[in-house]
């Protein structure tokens, strides 16, 4: 992904593109919890850039992505996010797949969040919807039933609802678990073509392969370990200390990541 | 035939009951999809029975039952609500316990030998009872239900297809909750003078219920389940008036016939569709 000639000019001219995050010392806490399950965490991202936050599972992935998109205060920190709105691309197994809706119907909720509660998307936010489906690949499918999808067709739908929301800024959350070579590779050109356009993409993973692919890597387990580029940022010291009950073996596997990373 | 179809309407009594019917068959074609796609029927049965002690001892006192059966609402909500902050009791064991004594109260009220006798109309309905102030209210408040749910579509897809990421699009889970929660009280409080308090569940959820086997869209869903509640209304009365069986027994004896034909149709559909696939 990174050969592929799109991440060479956003890294030139990145200081001219927009800021999306400004993190300082951000810190998070769960309510009835007295440890934090994430700290330190120090980053900023511009649009066109793809960050990869990385870790294992529990790392605290999830809690930066609900901490970004609103649904949890940071305990600690500053966290500031200049374009305004955050478009959060959930884990598609997370949705109940049995309600009788269409992919048309999933993806034209992303006008929900621009609008007041007793607002109903209209004709245009419908037409948006598919027009956003159209972009993923999808538009022969938009009146097909959602759960009926496959899983990399059900998460290319949640990006069209993200699209559907016109957020700057894209937070995904593993995006490629449990997606095959061809959905894989097919969602990752959607991700780079996305950057390409001046969107910031913000993806949970505990992939390190995909996270060299990214411009910037975070590196989390419980507390930022390492934030920069991937070349420099994934030393085999952080890499150890991300991953470091799995590498030396006592963790559970079922607990760590599938795919740690071949050596590039 | 058309006589055999006319007769009943000209007394005014089917007339009415007719009218509240359809009326309630038009709220649960909506509210009861929700109902059922929220997977809340457990707790659409259970605030019926735990109202029993409110709507006996309103009519203990000569109160309207409307005010009976909302004050017995609130009191099985504050107790569930109470009994489920006990430690290591799951909210269903609170809704259980608290469901079941509120019944078991209901009923030792309503047997007591200084009562008047009318516990069946409570436990089992009486839609020929229905007066125009009945009616009128029940009217009122379908409106209310029907508007407030077109209003909160958007929300109650969102939070119901993925609840824990609800707030990203900015609807809040809790919040929908009760908003669909008082509106199922409301139904439930106009419904339950009139199919009674078993029966009332049938009406609320069976069309739905119905309607999910045939359907693949919420709006087709909510459609053939206000067809299914209207039709089932209509075998009631003409059963009611012809054979002479109680209304509200007859109502919800068609709505489990027209689940049992919904379910047949499915597995006609699907058996079919297997057996195109293999050819």
């Amino acid at each position: 992904m990174r050969d592929g000639g799109m991440s060479e000019p956003h890294d030139a001219d990145a200081s001219r593109r927009p800021l999306l995050v400004v993190a300082d010392s951000l810190a998070a806490t769960y309510p009835g919890s007295d440890a934090p399950a994430l700290a330190s965490v120090t980053f900023e991202l511009r649009g066109g850039q793809r960050l990869a936050v990385l870790g294992p599972n529990g790392g605290g992935k999830s809690t930066l992505l609900r901490v970004l998109s609103g649904q949890l205060q940071p305990s600690f920190g500053k966290l500031e996010l200049p374009a305004g709105r955050v478009a959060l691309v959930p884990q598609t197994e997370r949705s109940r797949l049995d309600f009788p809706v269409s992919a048309l119907d999933v993806a034209t909720l992303g006008a929900v969040a621009r609008l007041p509660w007793y607002r109903r998307p209209s004709r245009a936010d419908r037409a948006l919807a598919l027009d956003a489906l159209g972009r993923v690949g999808l538009a022969d499918r938009a009146h097909r039933t959602y759960g009926d999808l496959s899983g990399g067709q059900r998460q290319r739908v949640l990006v069209a609802r993200a699209l559907v929301q016109d957020a700057p800024l894209l937070l995904l959350d593993e995006p490629f678990s449990g997606l095959d070579a061809p959905s894989r590779r097919r969602l990752e050109l959607l991700l780079e073509e996305l950057a390409g356009a001046g969107r910031g993409l913000l993806l949970a993973t505990h992939d390190l392969d995909q996270a060299r692919a990214c411009e910037l890597v975070l590196c989390l387990n419980r507390v930022q370990l390492a934030f920069g580029e991937p070349e420099r940022a994934l030393t085999p010291q952080v890499v150890e200390r991300t991953y470091g009950a799995w590498l030396h073996g006592t963790g559970d596997p079922e607990e760590q990541p599938a795919s740690p990373g071949r050596t590039p | 035939m058309i006589d055999w179809l006319v007769e009943p309407l000209r007394s005014t009594v089917v007339a009415r009951a007719l009218a509240e019917l359809l009326l309630l068959g038009v709220v649960s074609g909506s509210l009861g999809s929700w109902i059922v796609l929220w997977r809340l029927s457990y707790s659409a049965e259970s605030l019926a029975h735990g109202m029993l002690p409110g709507l006996v001892i309103a009519a203990l006192a000569g109160v309207p039952l409307v005010i009976g059966g909302a004050a017995g609402l609130l009191v099985a909500t504050l107790a569930i609500a109470a009994v489920g902050r006990v430690p290591r009791l799951g909210s269903d064991v609170a809704v259980s316990v608290v469901i079941t004594t509120l019944l078991g109260l209901g009923v030792l009220l309503g047997l007591a030998p200084e009562t008047p006798a009318g516990l069946d109309g409570i436990l089992f309905g009486d839609v020929l009872g229905v007066s125009d102030g009945d009616l009128a209210l029940t009217a009122a408040i379908v409106a209310v239900v029907l508007i407030s749910l077109a209003l909160l579509r958007p929300s109650l897809v969102v939070v119901g297809l993925d609840r824990l990421n609800a707030a990203a699009l900015g609807r809040r889970p809790g919040a929908v909750d009760v908003a669909l929660g008082l509106l199922l009280a409301l139904a439930t409080l106009v419904a339950v003078e009139d199919l009674g308090n078993l029966l009332v569940v049938a009406m609320l959820v069976g069309p739905a219920a119905a309607a999910r086997l045939v359907t693949r869209r919420l709006t087709s869903m909510m459609l053939a389940a206000t067809a299914i509640a209207v039709g089932a209304s209509l075998v009631g009365i003409y059963a009611s008036y012809h054979a002479r069986l109680a209304a509200g027994a007859s109502v919800t004896c068609a709505l489990a016939l027209a689940y049992v034909a919904a379910l047949a149709a499915r597995r006609l559909t699907a058996a079919r569709r297997s057996a195109s696939a293999r050819a």
